[in-house]
């Protein structure tokens, strides 16, 4: 079967078309880039270099109901992820897709996490390859990943000048072709080893790399090290760099109650960064300061799920080196590790 | 697969008073409201659960009956932040929620042919409680018991009914504790490590199981150590915020271990290769 493309031209076509399901894009707000849900085309804003937040609440929402209660009551209401509806992300980065894929390893782990997979199921991801790299800070080739990269993605995007190379990578992704049938032409013969060409250009215009090579496993002998309370010192605990972080799946559950007595139990993002999240209802906290909270991080990501799942939990977006307000940087810490 | 996040009612069968004052410790007998859960519901010594009320929260506790005791569930819990004090408003014919069982057991059938010695502290003897429980009613499988508990006062020490009772029938050999002298008290007075070398429980053929503050675990670990037991003759458990209660939301990890999912219950070898066990 050829290979298809989408004329620049008809991405509207397209947009609308898609936007008979849950349709997630790309768009302006503001002064930065984010994901949301767009009912008009016009909205989607596909010349973008990456988002500022990443999509994974589209998968791990930022709150979201588990259930609903009525204080006194026996009956437990649990949410429906169905009633969402099948979604599309359009547009988003293949590091982007690829921390999906290893964020999926966790909530599939041993207890399923029926909300997350659920959604995921009814999650297509189109992906866009990046044929520039989108920011000074991207480290992805390092991490497995490419601009170009694949991985958790059902259709990859190339933008080829006039026309994006579409190509369908699983199932989903080819039925989302035929969803496009009206809108998708024949992309010329040569277009897949053109775009292998120009993954090939974009990946040596990565400028930041790091080997990771004896980190997971060099990680815990540096328990003690005085690289921790340098690393951590100018940290202000704001928790960007992991609630910004594609990887980063941590939460915090709450219950919330109407002064009628609804209720309903939520999950929310939250972050190893702050005191609240190891403390105990003693007073005793496991990670009283900034420095174990800081090494804490580096080792889940770098150490502790690679240990546990066989992939580090960093795709190299560069998202907490560029939007950390005091410039800590990860591949500065990481190069530190590698040279204590 | 049942959603693992939606707990399941109990209702309160009895309900008393462990230890008294602001962190006072009550235990909860309880039974699901809906008994079929009984039909599916399995759990082993050590194991866990979250315990809470929709509106409030919810907190894990070890389940301090063991799955020989039949019908009922136990906890036994200590006041001390929101969820534990609306717990304790509860009385018997109310009801709370339960989500488990979590997290992994003591390996009870590893051990069946030795001598077990428990060392319990306060609120630590919670975990101890069904492994005794589960040791006596398998008494043929096992050699000696012996435990060792203590508490800050006479009035701190948890299950005394129980263990007068195991004194007077034998199955077990008790040795108890309170860290500062009392009128009229006939046991060791000081704490709960120096007890252990009191009693020198001999190291051969026997597991060693620990529960309590973590200043006692530390030094109770070390004085086993100079008893002549090796790390893997030696258990405890872990107990750390949690949220999830498996192994999804983050914040309970001692290095790259959950304690809600691989444990609460990890060996002293185990816990020796991991900095962060014991902060």
């Amino acid at each position: 079967m050829a290979v298809k493309k989408l004329s620049k031209e008809k991405v509207g076509d397209a947009l609308s078309e898609l936007s008979k399901f849950r349709l997630i894009a790309p768009a302006k707000s503001d002064e930065v880039v984010v994901f949301k849900q767009i009912s008009d085309p016009a909205e989607a804003f596909l010349d973008y270099g990456n988002s500022t937040v990443p999509p994974k609440k589209f998968a791990f929402p930022q709150t979201e109901t588990l259930f609903r209660f009525m204080r006194g009551s026996s009956e437990l209401t649990e949410k429906n992820v169905e009633e969402e509806g099948t979604t599309v992300i359009f547009g988003l980065r293949p590091c982007d897709a690829r921390a999906m894929a290893i964020v999926d390893k966790l909530f599939a782990w041993d207890y399923e996490d029926p909300y997350y997979l659920k959604r995921r199921e009814l999650t297509t991801l189109v992906g866009m390859a990046c044929v520039e790299p989108p920011s000074v800070n991207c480290f992805c080739t390092s991490l497995g990943g490419s601009p170009f990269g694949s991985e958790g993605l059902d259709v990859l995007l190339t933008d080829m000048g006039d026309y994006y190379l579409v190509q369908a990578l699983t199932d989903k992704g080819k039925k989302l072709e035929e969803t496009l049938s009206s809108q998708l032409g024949e992309a010329p013969a040569d277009d897949e080893k053109k775009a292998e060409g120009m993954a090939k250009e974009a990946e040596g215009k990565i400028r930041r790399s790091i080997n990771t090579e004896g980190i997971p496993e060099k990680l815990p002998t540096l328990w003690d090290s005085e690289l921790w309370k340098k690393v951590s010192a100018a940290c202000l605990g704001c928790g960007i760099c992991t609630f910004l972080c594609p990887t980063c799946h941590c939460f915090d559950i709450q219950d919330e109650t109407e002064e009628t007595g609804e209720g309903r139990r939520c999950r929310m993002w939250d972050s190893c960064m702050f005191r609240e999240y190891t403390l105990h209802a003693s007073g005793h906290n496991p990670r009283p300061t900034r420095k174990e909270r800081t090494r804490n991080r580096v080792n889940h990501k770098y150490s502790y799920y690679p240990n546990r799942f066989e992939v580090i939990a960093c795709v190299g977006c560069g998202r907490c080196i560029n939007l950390c307000p005091v410039n800590i940087d990860i591949l500065d810490i990481l190069n530190q590790v590698v040279d204590a | 697969m049942k959603n693992p996040y939606i707990p399941y009612e109990v209702k309160i069968l009895d309900t008393w008073y462990e230890a008294p004052g602001d962190r006072c410790i009550k235990t909860f007998k309880v039974s699901f409201t809906d008994e079929k859960v009984w039909d599916t519901w399995s759990h082993l010594p050590g194991q866990c659960a979250m315990v809470g009320i929709p509106g409030v929260g919810e907190s894990m506790f070890c389940i301090s009956s063991s799955p020989t005791e039949k019908g009922y569930l136990r906890f036994s819990i200590m006041k001390a932040g929101k969820n534990t004090s609306a717990l304790h408003e509860l009385e018997a014919g109310d009801t709370f929620f339960v989500r488990g069982p979590l997290g992994n057991n003591f390996p009870l059938e590893e051990w069946k042919g030795k001598n077990v010695v428990t060392i319990g502290g306060g609120i630590g003897q919670a975990p101890l409680r069904p492994v005794i429980q589960w040791i006596r009613d398998n008494r043929a499988d096992y050699g000696e018991l012996q435990l060792v508990y203590g508490a800050r006062t006479s009035a701190d020490h948890c299950f005394k009914d129980e263990f007068e009772e195991l004194m007077e029938c034998g199955d077990a050999e008790c040795h108890l504790s309170i860290d500062v002298e009392e009128e009229e008290w006939p046991h060791f007075v000081g704490f709960v490590p120096q007890l252990l070398l009191e009693v020198a429980p001999s190291p051969d053929n026997t597991i060693a199981v620990t529960c309590g503050p973590p200043i006692m675990i530390k030094f109770v670990l070390q004085n086993l150590e100079k008893l002549g037991f090796t790390p893997d003759q030696v258990y405890t458990t872990l107990e750390n915020r949690m949220k999830c209660g498996i192994g999804k939301c983050g914040r309970c990890n001692v290095g790259h271990l959950y304690v809600c999912k691989d444990g609460p219950v990890f060996s002293y070898a185990q816990l020796k290769e991991i900095p962060e066990a014991f902060a």
